[in-house]
């Protein structure tokens, strides 16, 4: 059975894998975001929190994506349901691009932009939401894509923890040493994250030419 | 008006700011009166840019007061304090995701005038500083060559009508012709408004043309104050030689080999 063949008699089993494996991308993402942008904002306006902000994502960042899963595994909430735990794993891991480019935009503002905006007696929250972010969004935007893209593939792992997705396809391929079994999940995990990186690379460009 | 005729619009007690271990402005006292252009002329470092965010409470003083309308700028809620005073600087700090309709209406849109009155507002300050507003409006300040950003500057500053202004260098960046133009445009601007202004420049031409009275900074200290024809007329070193830059001839601009 050639590799073509078998992806054909598999397509609804890999169809159904890949939905799981970009549903656990996606609400993971939508965390990370909704966390690690605010946590940005947090460090820009009290750099004392840089330290134990970004330190802290930094060490989660090293830990090995198969051990993390371990050790959330006794957690008592999350440890219940596997997609629970793996969704919060992949969202430790999209935190350190998302915070440090939430940063870096916002500290790459011109700062006669800044200055302009206090001097024209706008308040914090103004400059905030009217000029900083606006201006710091294609920045943001790229650390978004780098962690789509890493959580794309660190997601494989979470068929370890039984919580589905792409990686089914290469665990059990692996225990029965059958590369096509593999390739169904590396395959189409490899070409989300291209589809990802692609997808949002443009988007980041065209704001960034609407804004210069 | 709350303030007498004589009493300042804008006044420096005994102000000192420091950096650190370095003293960047001492024991600065001065007055700007009402409708009047006070003209900080210095060199770099001389203290002057620091002095003029002291006025908008960019910074605070470490020592004594800057009086707004005969209030402390610490006693003042720092934006309904700036929301009266316009701002112009060098790099314009243009909102470069702003069209220049949207740079120029911000404040009286913060301040929530009503939209028409609005819009009208922006068309009246973009022909004032000759901008037409039909060719520009909608434009992104990128678009835009630098005197156009700077007129647009201008007008983003006088767009909330407030009874001051602060210019740090605002047409420095400026090519000569440029620079030429948009000071002649300003200078009715100016002549029209009455508005309270302190222009900082380290060019004594600008000083001379702007200036009802001249306040010359070295060394974070005040070394005078003159009106444009005593500047000229003053023997104190520091003044005599701005003014004897002035009179270099045309011929000391080449070398000795070429004259």
């Amino acid at each position: 059975m050639t590799l073509i063949h078998f992806f054909l008699t598999h397509r609804m089993e890999i169809a159904e894998s890949t939905g799981e494996h970009l549903w656990l991308v996606a609400i993971s993402m939508l965390l990370a975001i909704a966390a690690g942008v605010p946590l940005g904002i947090a460090v820009t306006r009290k750099p004392w929190l840089s330290k134990p902000i970004l330190g802290t994502a930094n060490v989660a960042e090293t830990i090995p994506s198969l051990a993390l899963f371990g050790f959330l595994l006794p957690v008592p909430w999350l440890g219940a349901r596997a997609d629970r735990l793996a969704i919060a794993a992949l969202a430790v891991y999209a935190l350190l691009p998302i915070i440090r480019n939430t940063v870096a935009g916002i500290h790459g503002v011109d700062a006669s932009v800044r200055e302009a905006a206090v001097a024209m007696g706008m308040t914090g929250r103004q400059i905030l939401f009217r000029v900083e972010l606006p201006l710091s969004l294609p920045v943001l935007l790229a650390g978004i894509r780098i962690a789509a893209v890493w959580t794309i593939g660190i997601a494989t792992i979470a068929a370890a923890v039984g919580a589905g997705g792409l990686g089914e396809f290469i665990f059990r391929g692996l225990a029965m040493v059958d590369n096509r079994v593999i390739l169904a999940g590396a395959i189409p995990a490899a070409l989300l994250a291209l589809v990802a990186d692609i997808g949002l690379g443009l988007l980041e460009r065209q704001l960034r030419h609407a804004r210069q | 008006m709350e303030h007498g005729d004589d009493s300042p619009v804008i006044e420096f007690r005994d102000v000192q700011f420091r950096r650190g271990e370095n003293v960047i402005l001492k024991k600065l006292s001065l007055a700007v009166r009402a409708g009047e252009t006070l003209v900080l002329l210095g060199r770099s470092g001389s203290g002057k840019t620091t002095a003029l965010k002291l006025v908008n409470r960019l910074l605070e003083p470490d020592a004594g007061k800057v009086l707004v309308e005969n209030r402390a700028t610490t006693e003042w809620d720092p934006i309904r304090l700036r929301r009266r005073i316009g701002y112009v600087i060098q790099d314009t700090g243009l909102f470069p995701h702003f069209t220049i309709e949207n740079n120029v209406g911000l404040i009286p849109e913060l301040e929530k005038w009503p939209e028409a009155r609005r819009t009208e507002r922006v068309a009246e300050m973009l022909r004032i500083v000759g901008l037409e507003p039909s060719q520009f409006a909608k434009r992104y300040p990128h678009e835009l060559s630098g005197g156009q950003k700077q007129r647009a500057g201008v007008a983003r500053g006088l767009a909330g009508d407030p009874p001051i202004l602060l210019m740090d260098e605002p047409f420095g960046a400026l090519d000569p012709l440029t620079r030429a133009e948009i000071q002649k445009k300003f200078l009715a601007i100016q002549q029209k408004l009455r508005k309270t202004i302190i222009f900082v420049t380290h060019d004594i031409r600008e000083a001379l043309l702007f200036g009802a009275r001249i306040a010359l900074l070295e060394a974070g200290e005040l070394a005078g104050v003159y009106t444009p024809q005593d500047f000229l007329r003053a023997t104190e070193p520091i003044a005599a030689a701005y003014v004897a830059t002035l009179q270099k001839p045309v011929s000391g601009y080449f070398r000795r080999s070429e004259a």
